[in-house]
């Protein structure tokens, strides 16, 4: 009846893992039980939970991504913890099932719950009002990929409390991953939430590039798209040619797993280095997938506190197409140590080198756009010069993994862990927290406290140097990774280092919390009346700040690159001479019912419970059927109503 | 019908004249569909391509089992093939038939595409039971965990179409033929040639050369 589902499933008798399961429930509890003591719940189901607006989406995204952000902070600070005792015959606090477990959902969690959720969401946001257009190109689609992404992020964490999570790694490599060496339903949770999520994010992906290449603005052709608008195609584009890949490699282990078939199994013909290969050629597109709207993000930000037009437009478009392009064909420098021979080796390695140079060529577009502009230090620009400075060491730790005999050394090494996350904290984390603070009085009309932010940056700055760097040496000492315990006294030294830098990161994640606070307590004196706060370049500051549900009033003619600036240029800032009525996308519940029961078939599957699988999938389906059955009707918006809106916009930029 | 016309017609003349021209504002609803669906395609042919991929690295993994040349029967496959072929030829002239308004004629021939289809979907199973049957399942060899993997994904495709066009069938005469439900039948048709397209590679890299 139940399947693998019993009262053993919780943890009652793991100290720790009970009293983080405890303090999730009650957290959830305590949420719940406040929205419905206050009332909230209407409200949260017509404007947020069945919302089809690109804008409330990209919001929920975010959201989402902080919240993950959190959960895999408290993984990272209870690793570097651990490590910063587990010295010689000391064994630390965590034994090491229970760390297998944090790394593994550390990764996961980072990789597919935070940093995707916060590029996605910010490019929901963003790239239709950097377009011109009122909606991304399927609205309902669009919630259902945001719903399918949390219904991940969820069954993730229910893994804390029922059951346990993969000891594997965030890749969860076979012949581990197979059911021979990990019986119990950690994978399984891992496999599952993924691949849920995984079709939401295809079908972002998917929406996002139709909306790029075919709704934007009169006037808007290729070469006078804003850079995120190129960063966010080329990145989803990399989501569609790459996320199939990963959905039938996870496919393929979940068939070796649940009905004994022998892709990446040792025995019955089965090759595991298979999977290693496939995992890979979703892999390393998926770090530009993640770095690129990041590139575009500090393109925007660094024009915008410039005050300059980016310097080469072009060769930024064309390095980003270039790095998409690369980007599937470097996945076996991930494993040199395959033994796939010297030349497919230098073949890869050479490749791997190659991507430097359209790195390059954007760091020095972003400089010379630098280069006598009239600087303004914002917080988004401090994000933005210390992503410059961070990112050109990882780069160049990454270029010198990519010969292969010094990958022969460093291969699982901590100057691995060291490389990664220096790339990757120095890209997408560096670029999410500047579009959060650049683009969020788009979002909510007023802005962020500055002196908080400078905080936040500057003990994130401090604190990765101090986490990361000693990781470099500890791995040239020759450290491996995930490794629980170790007997190496002179490594101890090193590893107090990095705690002490994963602390003060932790005061900046404290810095953005209270900034929020701070800022949402103090709203009314930090509004943003114009707009425009940032005096900035592109479509989006063209509306009001939140802009209304349409985005604009009527879609913007666009002539010259920084469609916005030519326009300020011009003194064309004015309100249209005639306002015709409009159909925008009505809410529909598709997304949140369908990911409702996304869960419970993805949950039923995980415990082996037959019956609530069949249930829960053909719910889904018939969801999705019911839904298409009616024919989707627009709701008009007025010109009167339109009309009315601008004139309350442009009083309320007379009085700014 | 190839896919230019497929997209022409989906387009419809309005959508000719404004697609000339890039930066003319956003494109109409029917482009857009067409367009998105067609990325769809594109992914969905990509997660083929991976299990493709992974059927060439095992297909000589037999373990000690059977290999293709004594399983693959090429009669019955060409039966298969004869089969979606003509589904596809028939589903093309149901296409037709909504484009001109010859309601009648699209019943009969999406019922002939119902028809051939699950023909098609029945003789696979057929297939995979004698194969099971004779000890040759799944999980014998990594070989065969691969071609039911690989054959048993096209026909879960198929089995999906002919869910969706069941749906389509009735939601046409319910309904009426209105602009969504066509723009829905022609993303029907464009999924069901996609699936030949996959059946034909299926049928040249696993069959026909696996039987020799």
């Amino acid at each position: 009846m139940l399947g693998k589902l019993s009262w053993h499933a919780i943890p009652f008798d793991q100290p720790i893992p009970m009293a983080a399961s405890l303090l999730v429930v009650v957290g959830m509890l305590a949420i719940l039980s406040l929205i419905t003591w206050k009332g909230w719940w209407p409200y949260l189901w017509r404007e947020w939970l069945t919302s089809v607006d690109h804008k409330r989406i990209g919001v929920m995204y975010v959201l989402l991504a902080l919240v993950l952000l959190l959960r895999g902070f408290m993984d990272a600070i209870m690793m570097r913890s651990q490590l910063a005792i587990a010295a010689g015959s000391a064994q630390g606090y965590l034994p090491p099932e229970h760390y297998d477990q944090i790394f593994s959902a550390h990764g996961t969690i980072m990789i597919f719950f935070m940093a995707m959720p916060f590029m996605v969401g910010l490019m929901n946001f963003v790239v239709p009002l950097q377009l011109g257009v009122r909606d991304v190109a399927f609205p309902v689609l669009n919630a259902i990929s945001f719903w399918l992404t949390a219904s991940g992020a969820l069954l993730v964490n229910i893994s804390l409390v029922v059951g346990e999570f993969a000891r594997t790694g965030w890749l969860a490599y076979p012949p581990l991953s197979e059911l021979q060496f990990s019986p119990g339903v950690g994978v399984d949770y891992y496999l599952w939430a993924l691949q849920i999520s995984g079709i939401g994010t295809l079908l972002a992906g998917i929406n996002m590039v139709t909306t790029i290449l075919k709704l934007r603005a009169p006037g808007m052709s290729y070469m006078r798209m804003p850079v995120f608008c190129w960063t966010a195609l080329c990145s989803s584009m990399l989501i569609v040619a790459s996320f199939p890949v990963l959905t039938a490699t996870f496919g393929m282990l979940l068939l070796d797993r649940y009905v004994g078939m022998h892709f990446f199994t040792n025995d019955g013909g089965g090759n595991f280095m298979m999977y290693i290969n496939l995992i890979w050629i979703w892999g390393h597109p998926e770090v530009y997938i993640l770095a690129l709207p990041a590139f575009g993000i500090f393109s925007e930000v660094i024009a915008t506190f410039a005050g300059k037009p980016l310097f080469g437009y072009r060769s930024m478009v064309m390095a980003t197409l270039a790095i998409c392009v690369l980007s599937f064909m470097v996945w076996l420098h991930h494993f040199f140590t395959m033994g796939a021979g010297a030349d497919v080796n230098a073949i890869f390695g050479i490749a791997s080198m190659i991507i430097a140079i359209p790195t390059g060529v954007k760091l020095f577009n972003w400089l010379f756009t630098l280069y006598r502009g009239r600087i303004r230090f914002e917080v988004p620009l401090l994000w933005a010069i210390g992503f410059m400075v961070t990112f050109a060491i990882g780069g160049m730790t990454g270029v010198l993994q990519a010969v292969p005999p010094a990958d022969f050394v460093l291969h699982n090494s901590l100057f691995l862990v060291a490389h990664f996350h220096n790339v990757i904290i120095g890209s997408v984390v560096f670029g999410a927290m500047a579009g959060y603070y650049y683009w969020f009085p788009k979002a909510f009309g007023f802005t962020l406290d500055r002196r908080l932010g400078i905080v936040s940056f500057w003990c994130w700055l401090i604190g990765f140097y101090l986490a990361f760097m000693p990781l470099y040496a500890v791995g040239l000492l020759g450290m491996t990774r995930r490794m629980q315990h170790y007997a190496d006294l002179s490594w101890q030294p090193y590893l107090i280092v990095a705690e002490a830098g994963a602390i003060i990161i932790l005061c900046g994640i404290i810095a953005t919390i209270v900034q929020l606070v701070v800022s949402i307590r103090t709203r009314e004196s930090r509004r943003d009346r114009t707009g425009d706060p940032w005096n900035g370049r592109t479509l989006e500051w063209s509306t009001a700040s939140p802009p209304p549900a349409y985005n604009f009033a009527v879609l913007p003619q666009v002539d010259s690159l920084d469609a916005f600036w030519a326009m300020k240029q011009r003194g064309q800032v004015v309100p249209a001479a005639r306002y015709e009525s409009i159909e925008m996308p009505r809410n529909s519940a598709n997304g949140f019912v369908t990911a409702f029961f996304a869960v419970v078939t993805g949950f039923a599957m995980i415990w082996h419970i037959g019956w609530l699988a069949v249930l829960g999938l053909v719910c889904a389906v018939l969801t999705l059927l019911a839904f298409g059955w009616v024919e989707r009707r627009e709701q008009e918006v007025s010109g009167e109503q339109l009309a009315n809106d601008e004139r309350v916009r442009f009083r309320l930029m007379d009085s700014a | 019908m190839s896919a230019q016309t497929l997209t022409a017609s989906l387009a419809g003349p309005e959508a000719e004249a404004s697609r000339s021209r890039s930066s003319d504002g956003p494109a109409p609803v029917r482009i857009v569909v067409a367009y998105g669906f067609w990325l769809f395609l594109l992914s969905d042919i990509i997660m083929f391509s991976a299990l493709f991929a992974s059927y060439a690295v095992l297909s000589g993994q037999t373990a000690g089992g059977p290999s293709g040349h004594e399983l693959f029967e090429l009669r019955h496959v060409g039966i298969e093939t004869l089969c979606l072929l003509f589904s596809s030829y028939t589903c093309g002239l149901g296409i037709l038939a909504m484009e001109r308004g010859h309601l009648r004629r699209f019943y009969l021939a999406f019922g002939l595409t119902f028809v051939l289809g699950a023909t098609f979907l029945g003789l696979e199973v057929s297939e995979f039971v004698g194969l099971v049957a004779r000890g040759a399942g799944p999980s014998r060899s990594a070989f065969l965990s691969a071609f039911f993997s690989l054959v048993g994904l096209h026909g879960a495709h198929v089995t999906a179409g002919l869910l969706w066009l069941s749906f389509m069938v009735a939601q046409t005469a319910v309904r009426g033929p209105r602009d969504f439900v066509r723009r829905r039948l022609l993303c029907f048709s464009l999924f069901w040639h996609a699936l030949d397209i996959i059946w034909v590679a299926l049928l040249t890299l696993v069959y026909l050369m696996g039987a020799r």
